[in-house]
């Protein structure tokens, strides 16, 4: 059982502005099923967030599934506020990459034992 | 075909051209939707997304070339069948500047093309007394994150704008315009306008102008330049693209309430909230989707007001670095060349290195900022008030980077390699946020007054 990174898994992984002064996250996963096993396994965390981005986890203010889309959104305290003296991604449009290697575990991306191995579905992001 | 046939009541179809007034649209889809005879055409202009300095300058971030193409082809097509046409947020930023920008386009358009309109024109700028006199009063609260606002904060913005709700907009309605220009507004207000007005749920009516604004964003595969109708109904919306290339699925609808914003299940705005907690999305097929159960929950009116300070002139200087060596101490060769321009010059300015390869995107949030890199994009930043001291220090700390003798360097000839000649540029002005409060109001109109004027032959 070997992990799986996220980007191999979800559909789109992005991050985005909501307003100048917070920055959105979203993970947003193929099909209902993986949707409902990574939620299940409680993968998502504000503590989880705050890791990856190596911030106190006070600042790591929201973390919503929302099941009609099948996604994860995830909302932070910008270091610097957008377009001031110092920062560096005015729309905040290439913060995602520390979720793209994140590993989830084979038994909750692949469940049934001998699952036939292959790409995840990947894909263009919009 | 808007009309009913069902016998379960009226239908209202709004156009949405395009996600940004100039971000363009392909004529062939403008043309679908116009043939399915909407009862209003709306754009969103506007964001904050391109940051201070369009608020702060009074310019738009879209080309005007661009924007009067857009608005000729639906002006055009509003006139011709004789329904409104609507735009939020003129300009981009919505402030005094954008708005008469965006009207002066509009007018030159009526005179190439004889048209005749009655045009109402929506001011969103906040005079200074009234903020500070709400500020004083306990009716001003920051948006979260944002630190709390002084009058010192206010006094120092260069412009003021707040983002009116769809009340305003109906009033133009009301008094016969036919073309409704904003300054600021909520994105989803120029959609719900119309609707609102001809007696349809305001939660629905939101909920189709947040998916509208966005254009065929919320399509698969998503574009910000074609365009979608969407069709209110009995107790849900119908949302169809305009372009075989795409179609509405219901995740795509559903997924777009992720979008730059931070709680999908709820989107406040101006008197209240929209609230998707009971919001169903099903498959009509040929890429449509309904929409129903969204609810709008009211809450004391408040306003979203924005501003923008200028804090200096800036002038920048790109350069690349190969030398493993001096890569390796990077950090403290730039560290050491800030202290000795600084010193030696006694100046204020600030002085920044925008470092790629190492942190350049992600800065502070960066968590490979020491993986090996083989070569770095350095940008030098200088701001300071006077744009001559920018330029002086930016050239320094250039010269004194290029030829600073780092410890073990080997090669003594320079460190930089300068990407272009001049090698310094000047950037202009420099806006960072000032305001992003929300403002208690009695009226949803008063601050918004519409002003009707006359246009044409």
């Amino acid at each position: 059982m070997s992990p799986v990174p996220l980007r191999e898994v979800a559909r789109v992984i992005r991050s985005k502005n909501s307003g100048p002064y917070e920055l959105t996250l979203d993970v947003i996963f193929p099909e209902a099923e993986t949707y409902r096993r990574v939620k299940e396994a409680g993968v998502f965390t504000r503590e989880l967030v705050a890791r990856l981005y190596g911030v106190p986890v006070e600042k790591v203010l929201k973390l919503v599934h929302y099941d009609p889309a099948f996604a994860v959104k995830a909302t932070l305290v910008r270091p610097v506020v957008s377009g001031a003296v110092g920062e560096t991604d005015v729309y905040g449009a290439q913060q995602h990459a520390p979720l793209l290697d994140l590993e989830l575990p084979e038994a909750v991306v692949r469940p049934s034992a001998g699952a036939i191995p292959g790409p995840g579905p990947g894909g263009e992001s919009r | 075909m808007n009309q009913d046939h069902g016998g379960s009541g009226a239908s209202l179809s709004v156009l949405s051209p395009t996600a940004i007034l100039g971000y363009g649209f392909p004529e062939a889809s403008l043309a679908r939707g116009l043939a399915r005879r909407p009862q209003a055409i709306a754009v969103d202009a506007g964001s904050t997304d391109p940051g201070p300095y369009y608020l702060g300058a009074g310019k738009s971030f879209t080309s005007r070339k661009a924007v009067k193409r857009d608005l000729s082809l639906m002006l055009r097509g509003a006139l011709d069948l004789g329904i409104p046409l609507l735009v939020g947020s003129a300009g981009g930023a919505g402030a005094a500047p954008h708005l008469a920008w965006t009207r002066e386009i509009l007018l030159e358009l009526a005179r190439e093309g004889s048209l005749r309109f009655r045009l109402g024109v929506i001011p969103a700028d906040i005079p200074p007394a009234t903020l500070k006199a709400a500020l004083r009063t306990g009716r001003v609260r920051p948006m979260p994150c944002a630190p709390a606002l002084t009058e010192a904060d206010v006094d120092a913005s260069a412009h003021l704008v707040a983002q009116m709700g769809h009340e305003p907009l109906v009033a133009a309605l009301d008094a016969g315009a036919q073309v409704v220009l904003c300054g600021r507004a909520y994105d989803p207000g120029p959609f719900a306008a119309p609707a609102i007005r001809a007696g349809f749920d305001p939660g629905l009516s939101l909920h189709m102008g947040k998916i509208l604004e966005c254009a065929a964003i919320a399509a698969t595969p998503g574009s910000g330049s074609d365009c979608v109708l969407a069709t209110l109904r009995g107790d849900g919306f119908e949302l169809e693209t305009l372009s075989e290339a795409r179609a509405f699925t219901t995740v795509s609808a559903a997924a777009h309430s992720l979008y730059e914003k931070s709680d999908p299940y709820e989107l406040p705005g101006p008197g209240g909230s929209l609230d998707l907690r009971h919001t169903a999305y099903q498959d009509l097929g040929g890429g449509r989707v309904r929409v129903s159960g969204t609810r709008f929950s009211p809450a004391p009116y408040t306003v979203k007001v924005e501003g923008a300070r200028k804090v200096g002139h800036r002038t920048i200087s790109i350069a690349g670095v190969r030398d493993p060596i001096l890569i390796g101490q990077v950090d403290a060769v730039l560290e050491a060349v800030r202290k000795q321009v600084l010193a030696s010059t006694g100046s204020d300015a600030r002085v920044l290195f925008h470092v790629y390869g190492k942190d350049g995107v992600m800065g502070p949030l960066e968590p490979r900022r020491d993986a090996p890199a083989h070569e770095l994009g350095i940008v030098i930043e200088a701001v300071h008030a006077e744009p001559a001291e920018a330029d002086t220090v930016c050239s320094l700390v250039r010269s004194t980077l290029l030829h600073y003798g780092y410890p073990g360097r080997i090669s003594t000839a320079g460190n930089l390699a300068l990407l272009y000649s001049p090698s310094d540029v000047s950037c202009g002005e420099v806006y960072e946020f000032s305001v992003y409060h929300l403002l208690e109001v009695d009226d949803p109109r008063a601050l918004f007054p519409v002003r009707l004027e006359e246009v044409g032959p």
